[in-house]
């Protein structure tokens, strides 16, 4: 007898959709499993042979054939044990198969007949739901993250024998509730208040977060800019429920979720010595990469100009598009990749404070060199990070120390009046201003024409660095609720632009 | 280029001193390694006659450099090096400056390419040498290039050796003060080295000059770093070292200088900066503290009676007192946190202040680092 099964795989961070085909006949005991199938789907035999049995189900002693189709396409992972258990059970008449002709199955099976859980479980319930399935059989444990996605019954299924009871109509789970914490309890990542002084880099990030621009913290080892860029996320606005969706799917993919909706923006501080691969994605079987796994949220990238050229160049594409495409033979793969940079550097190669320095500016040359190049182009924003007196991190002094609460309170209005003033133009925020939105956007009048041209004349403020000036002075106006971008603005957005050096230094 | 070139001609120099020059060349190699290190110093070896240098420099294979002699034919180089707009003028001659006969051992001849006037004029107008380190601090970049550019400005023609860092920067100050900048090599004058400096070299030789006492065509070798000092020494009334760590070719220079009785100067460094050794060293010898042009044509020409033409500054606005007093806290700290502290100002006002000092030219920034008042 024939049975067909759907299920569905990750790939990349969507899922496809897999027929299993089974079927069962008279001849000598064989289990034969087809469909271009990786090592973990060919050892699949081995567990549902052991599930079936230990679930006091009967594993068929028949010429037993199992194709995964397409055949044409790479098969990965143990997400398919669970539908060709199945396949089994219905070709050997164990299930009635009419019962599975509007679900589909996805889950790995261990050898007692439990079903454990897997990644990408919110992939397959998108896929399954796209497909037009009613509902997905998922291991109990997905259940909660399948169930974030309305249109499609997603049911958790303990074990092999209660799925069993359940294609026979003599148990019914609970139709899976969506695990989404209470707003209230939302936890925003550690607070800005924490940190003592920074006031430049305060604002600055402040800024970043509310025009959506990338930044560069220019700072001596040890002030603190791992800690000022860790609470980027905290002040930025909290994510839409696409935007939790889309950041749940990617971690649910690449195995790193919670199995509850997303409800921070992710922080990912990959180390200088990555490779492109792991920074952009990729793979045999593509995995994403960290610019992948920090969507909707922060990609942290100290020390910048210790990164290989080949890693940083990699990020050229992503930063641009906000995606990353990666080709696998015939087959092209896409990444979200929509994130905030937040780069670190030093003053200088030789990181001692100014007056101690021994760089020469040879080196210095050459290390604003290293430091250039796409992703520089990318950054709108430099501050500085200081190296915090002593004193003042004993005694605390002065200064009022803003939470990150207040702020995000102005980065959230601020952004609505971008997201009013942008509405139907594809952007959202002033950081995705082209030049052509920048111009319309940010009107100059007489007078920040002139202060433009003034600051043209002496310091080759090249097109490109004007359009940065513009979208950051139209970000401080929005922050300040002004409608209209003043000097004042423009001075402010002038002196965050990274200056040219200084062609003397040769 | 070579519109703005005067007749060049190889006949200003004799048979005699060509030969000598190509002897030199030819022996460059055996010379560099009968040479001590560090600091090898060539003064003897080249004031010694023909055959006494020969001997010192080729030893037992004297032969073969008294073959290369008979074998050199005077004519086809001469014609080389016209072809080559270039210019030979040996010690004889009139067009050779005569500030060189000072030296125990002036070079035999002097290659050369580029405008010959800038050459003549050394006998008239005092010029001044420009040296230092190759790894230069941004300090000593800065002030090389200030003092280069003044010097331009005031019509002191620069003398230095094309080498990269200080030497590079006073020669690029000179010229884009306007002035005459006046090349020494110590490879041929058509060998550009370092290379990097391709573009420097065209512009020294296009508005100045580039001389050598080694042909054509010689590349440089240690011993020729030292000889080249002597000459940049000689051809300069004072000279001016700029950075130097120690040992150091610019503490050379300057000695080259004290013992033809010229005027050494230097500018002072930081105490604990291992840049400014050398030059700090000079001082408490009793060189003359340089710290702006004007330091330099006082002594030169005497106090007052030449100055440094002013830079063409835009004329600025008087500035409000908020203003004044972040440009004066951004001169103290250079950090946007220290100014805001400071001043009791946030963080964006700071930076609104700062970004409009800078746009209406009253600072500068520095690489990574903070804002500086802009040099007036």
């Amino acid at each position: 007898m024939l049975a067909s099964v759907a299920t569905f795989a990750l790939e990349g961070v969507r899922s496809h959709e897999v027929t299993v085909e089974v079927d069962v006949r008279q001849g000598v005991s064989i289990f034969t499993l087809v469909g271009l199938p990786d090592r973990a789907v060919r050892e699949s035999r081995e567990r549902v042979r052991a599930a079936l049995m230990n679930s006091g189900l009967h594993f068929p002693l028949q010429r037993l054939t199992v194709n995964l189709a397409p055949a044409h396409v790479r098969k990965a992972g143990p997400s398919f044990d669970l539908a060709i258990a199945v396949g089994v059970l219905a070709a050997s008449g164990q299930v009635p198969r009419d019962e599975l002709e509007d679900s589909a199955l996805c889950g790995e099976l261990s050898l007692s007949g439990d079903l454990r859980p897997i990644r990408g479980a919110l992939a397959a319930v998108l896929g399954a739901r796209n497909a037009g399935y009613r509902r997905l059989l998922v291991p109990e444990r997905n259940a909660a993250e399948g169930a974030l996605v309305d249109g499609v019954e997603v049911y958790g299924i303990p074990t092999l024998a209660r799925l069993a009871d359940l294609l026979h109509g003599r148990w019914m789970p609970d139709s899976a509730r969506p695990a989404v914490p209470d707003r209230r309890e939302l936890d925003h990542g550690p607070d800005l208040a924490d940190v003592r002084g920074q006031r430049d880099a305060k604002r600055a990030l402040e800024i970043a977060a509310a025009g959506g621009h990338n930044v560069l913290m220019i700072g001596p080892p040890g002030a603190g800019k791992t800690m000022l860029a860790r609470r980027l996320p905290g002040i930025l606005p909290p994510p839409t429920f696409e935007e939790a969706l889309e950041i749940t799917q990617v971690h649910s993919a690449a195995g790193v979720g919670s199995g509850r909706l997303a409800t921070e923006r992710p922080f990912r501080a990959p180390h200088h010595t990555i490779s492109a691969q792991g920074l952009v994605g990729g793979g045999a079987t593509p995995r994403p990469g960290e610019i992948t796994l920090a969507h909707r949220g922060v990609l942290f990238l100290d020390e910048l100009p210790e990164f290989s050229r080949a890693a940083v160049d990699a990020l050229r594409q992503p930063l641009e598009e906000g995606r990353v495409e990666i080709m696998r033979g015939q087959r092209t793969l896409e990444f979200p990749a929509n994130a905030t940079v937040v780069a670190a550097c030093n003053r200088c190669p030789c990181a001692r404070p100014p007056d101690r320095c021994t760089c020469t500016s040879l080196e210095l040359g050459r290390y604003m060199r290293r430091l250039s190049g796409p992703l520089l182009d990318r950054i709108d924003l430099v501050c500085q990070v200081e190296a915090v007196p002593t004193v003042q991190l004993v005694d605390g002094e002065d200064e009022q120390r803003t939470a990150s609460a207040e702020v995000r309170a102005r980065v959230i209005a601020a952004r609505e009046r971008q997201r009013a003033r942008l509405a139907g133009t594809g952007a959202f925020c002033n950081g995705d201003m082209d030049a052509r939105l920048t111009r319309h956007h940010v009107p100059l009048d007489a007078i920040l024409a002139a202060r433009l041209l003034a600051v043209r004349g002496s310091a080759n403020l090249s097109g490109r660095a004007h359009d940065r000036v513009l979208r950051i002075a139209r970000t401080i106006a929005d922050l300040a609720a002004r409608d209209q971008v003043t000097v004042r603005d423009l001075d402010e957005a002038l002196s965050y632009r990274l200056h040219g050096w200084e062609v003397i230094a040769a | 280029m070579t519109g703005s070139l005067e007749p060049t001609t190889a006949s200003g120099a004799c048979d005699r001193c060509l030969r000598r020059a190509f002897l030199v060349a030819h022996l460059a190699p055996r010379i560099a390694g009968l040479l001590e290190r560090p600091a090898p110093r060539v003064t003897g070896l080249l004031a010694l006659p023909d055959e006494a240098f020969v001997a010192a420099a080729a030893g037992e294979r004297s032969d073969e450099a008294w073959t290369f002699l008979e074998g050199l034919d005077l004519e086809s180089e001469r014609g080389g090096l016209e072809r080559a707009s270039m210019f030979a003028v040996c010690r004889h001659a009139d067009g050779y400056p005569a500030l060189l006969h000072e030296l125990a051992d002036p070079p035999a001849v002097l290659f050369g390419r580029g405008r010959m006037r800038a050459l003549r004029a050394l006998s008239d107008e005092p010029a001044v040498a420009m040296v230092g380190t190759r790894r230069a601090s941004p300090y000593g970049t800065e002030v090389a290039y200030a003092l280069g550019r003044g010097l331009g400005a005031a019509g002191v023609p620069v003398v230095s050796g094309l080498a990269l860092g200080i030497d590079g920067t006073a020669h690029r100050g000179c010229l884009d003060g306007g002035g005459t900048p006046v090349g020494v090599l110590a490879c041929g004058p058509d060998v550009v080295y370092p290379r990097r400096h391709r573009r420097l070299y065209e512009r020294v030789q296009a508005e100045g000059i580039v001389v050598s006492e080694l042909p054509p065509g010689t590349p440089p070798f240690r011993w020729s770093f030292p000889a080249r000092n002597r000459i940049m020494a000689a051809l300069a009334r004072m000279t001016v070292v700029v950075e130097a760590a120690e040992p150091s070719g610019s503490l050379i220079t300057a000695d080259f200088a004290r013992d033809l009785g010229r005027a050494v100067a230097a500018v002072p460094g930081r105490v604990t900066s291992s840049f400014a050794r050398g030059t700090n060293g000079l001082l408490k010898d009793g060189a003359v503290p340089v710290t702006r042009t004007e330091d330099v044509l006082d002594e030169l020409f005497g106090v007052g009676v030449r100055s440094a033409p002013p830079l063409d500054e835009e004329t600025v606005e008087p500035l409000d007192p908020h203003d004044s007093a972040v440009l004066e806290a951004a001169e103290r700290f250079g950090s946007v946190d220290a100014i805001a502290r400071e001043l009791r100002l946030s963080a964006a006002d700071a930076r609104a202040a700062l970004g409009r000092l800078e746009a209406e030219g009253y600072l500068v920034r520095r690489d990574l680092g903070g804002w500086e008042r802009a040099a007036s």
